[in-house]
């Protein structure tokens, strides 16, 4: 059980990674990173929640209700920002 | 039996996110970059942390990752459809195989 979470997040990790990867890619347009930005964040949710199989990982499951709920105020801010400015 | 059957719940919810960040490289345009980054990641989401809210002892804490699922189902089309309203309407240039099909009237 214990190898398959660390393979868990280890594939979590290179998800990420790859989210950042788009966000950094120099040919990327702004809605570009901001979708990258988005699933980068619904993949750290999904990392932390992970991590509350172990005791020390629950404490920060009042901190993943948060961060959803203003990773979308985000999201829908810089789209907001984008109709009215322009790509 | 559980064990194996959480292994497995959490592998594919694994391999689902796994996808969403690939596709981001892989597809060709920002309108289908954004099928790939709601939808495998959210559904990803959904199945990681249902196989972990049935392992925590607490149903408290299972409550709260349960309430995280609904909460990114309620909010992750919303602010996907605002993202592509906002490219379509800013002119962002289509891709080659995205076809674009003009609603008959105006909005009702």
């Amino acid at each position: 059980m214990s190898g398959v979470v660390a393979v868990c997040f280890g594939a979590l990790a290179v998800s990420g990674l790859l989210c950042v990867a788009r966000v950094a890619r120099p040919g990327s347009s702004l809605p570009d990173r901001l979708v990258a930005l988005d699933a980068l964040l619904v993949v750290i949710v999904t990392g932390v929640g992970l991590g509350a199989l172990t005791q020390s990982g629950r404490r920060f499951l009042d901190l993943l209700v948060v961060t959803s709920l203003i990773g979308f105020i985000g999201t829908v801010t810089v789209a907001r920002f984008i109709e009215r400015r322009g790509a | 039996m559980s064990d194996v059957v959480t292994a497995v719940v959490l592998l594919v919810g694994v391999s689902l996110s796994l996808l969403a960040g690939v596709g981001l490289h892989r597809f060709p345009d920002v309108f289908a970059r954004m099928h790939a980054a709601t939808k495998p990641a959210t559904l990803g989401l959904a199945l990681v942390l249902a196989a972990v809210a049935v392992r925590v002892p607490d149903a408290g804490d299972a409550a709260k990752l349960l309430l995280v699922v609904v909460l990114q189902f309620l909010t992750a089309p919303v602010g996907a459809q605002m993202v592509g309203r906002a490219t379509y309407r800013a002119g962002t240039e289509l891709g080659a195989g995205t076809t674009v099909e003009e609603p008959a009237g105006p909005p009702t």
